[in-house]
């Protein structure tokens, strides 16, 4: 006799199978984006490289929005990657280099911006919107899951 | 009740978020500096009418001045030339120009065919006294106040209405508060 509750259980379990592949999607989209020819070639240290590759593509270029300061062949992104890159070398630390840029170009320049009281929306957001769907989800379940089992056939089947 | 209710605030407030998000009149790559009330970078560049001779951020020192950046590369700004010339002729503040990412060569040649509305012209051949200013994009025109404070911003070709609606007011304001 339970079996619409059982296939209505189906259905969600479906589409939370479903919202779990978008979000992975996404996340992987990011990380596939291969980097920008850079004329001066790679840092002969392994480590500043690597911080050389990670900071650059958690700059935004400003020119093209929707691309890191790694992506870009733009002439901004070009110069910013030569900033990064001196300053590197020169010894500074992450933190220095995002204060260099942020001071510059504003907190925008970052796709990760520090979580402070000015940027909790742009982070609570979306927790706040998986809560919401949850708890509408939850609602709409609750409900159906009070109707009768046995009202015989639905109109259309 | 609230079946009712519930979307018809979310309509409300969709509606609401629209007609701010989607106002064409506001330009969405305009992104406000932070250089705002902040000490303007100092620079000591090339001047490109005489290269012996150097532009340096200090020689306004004490003065409400215009940095105006652009390049022979950029549209915009051939677009916006005609009303700096107008501009400088009223001969309210002096108008520094900074050249953005290109030579000498192009940049006086551009000079000399469509005038010089600079009091001064710098060489930024590198581009690092842009990225100093938070430069993104050209035309940017930034104002100076008698502190060396950067008060304002415009990102966008320059137009008479920009200068006198904008720019105007506050170098009004700035050499009464100077003063």
């Amino acid at each position: 006799m339970n079996r619409p509750v059982r296939r209505q259980a189906a259905h969600i379990a479906a589409l939370a199978l479903l919202l779990a592949g978008a979000f992975g999607a996404f996340a992987g989209a990011g990380a596939a984006v291969e980097a920008a020819v850079d004329a001066n070639g790679q840092l002969e240290d392994h480590a500043l490289q690597a911080r050389f590759e990670r900071i650059t593509l958690e700059l935004r270029c400003l020119v093209c929005q929707n691309e890191s300061i790694a992506d870009s062949n733009a002439d901004l992104a070009v110069d910013l990657r030569r900033q990064v890159r001196e300053m590197l070398v020169a010894g500074n630390s992450d933190d220095a280099i995002f204060s260099f840029m942020t001071d510059r170009y504003g907190e925008f320049v970052r796709f990760r911006p520090p979580l402070e009281a000015k940027t909790l929306l742009i982070w609570g957001a979306p927790f706040f919107m998986l809560l919401l769907g949850g708890f509408i989800v939850f609602r709409v379940v609750r409900q159906r899951s009070r109707m009768p089992l046995d009202d015989g056939p639905a109109i259309g089947s | 009740m609230w079946k009712f209710l519930l979307p018809f605030t979310a309509f409300v407030g969709l509606v609401v978020l629209f007609a701010f998000g989607l106002n064409p009149s506001r330009d969405i790559h305009a992104l406000p500096s932070p250089l705002i009330g902040k000490p303007a970078p100092a620079f000591t560049l090339t001047d490109v009418l005489d290269p012996t001779r150097s532009v340096s951020s200090g020689a306004y020192q004490g003065q409400v001045y215009v940095l105006n950046v652009w390049g022979t590369w950029c549209a915009a700004c051939r677009e916006e030339h005609e009303a700096l010339l107008a501009i400088a002729s009223q001969h309210v503040v002096p108008i520094v120009g900074l050249v953005w990412k290109d030579d000498r060569d192009r940049a006086v040649q551009w000079l000399r065919q469509l005038g010089n509305p600079y009091q001064a012209v710098a060489l930024d051949g590198d581009g690092r006294t842009a990225i100093d200013w938070g430069v993104y994009g050209a035309p940017e025109t930034y104002l100076v106040d008698g502190q060396g404070r950067v008060i304002y911003k415009f990102i966008s070709p320059m137009t008479p209405e920009v200068w006198q609606r904008e720019f105007l007011p506050r170098i009004a304001a700035a050499r009464r508060s100077g003063a």
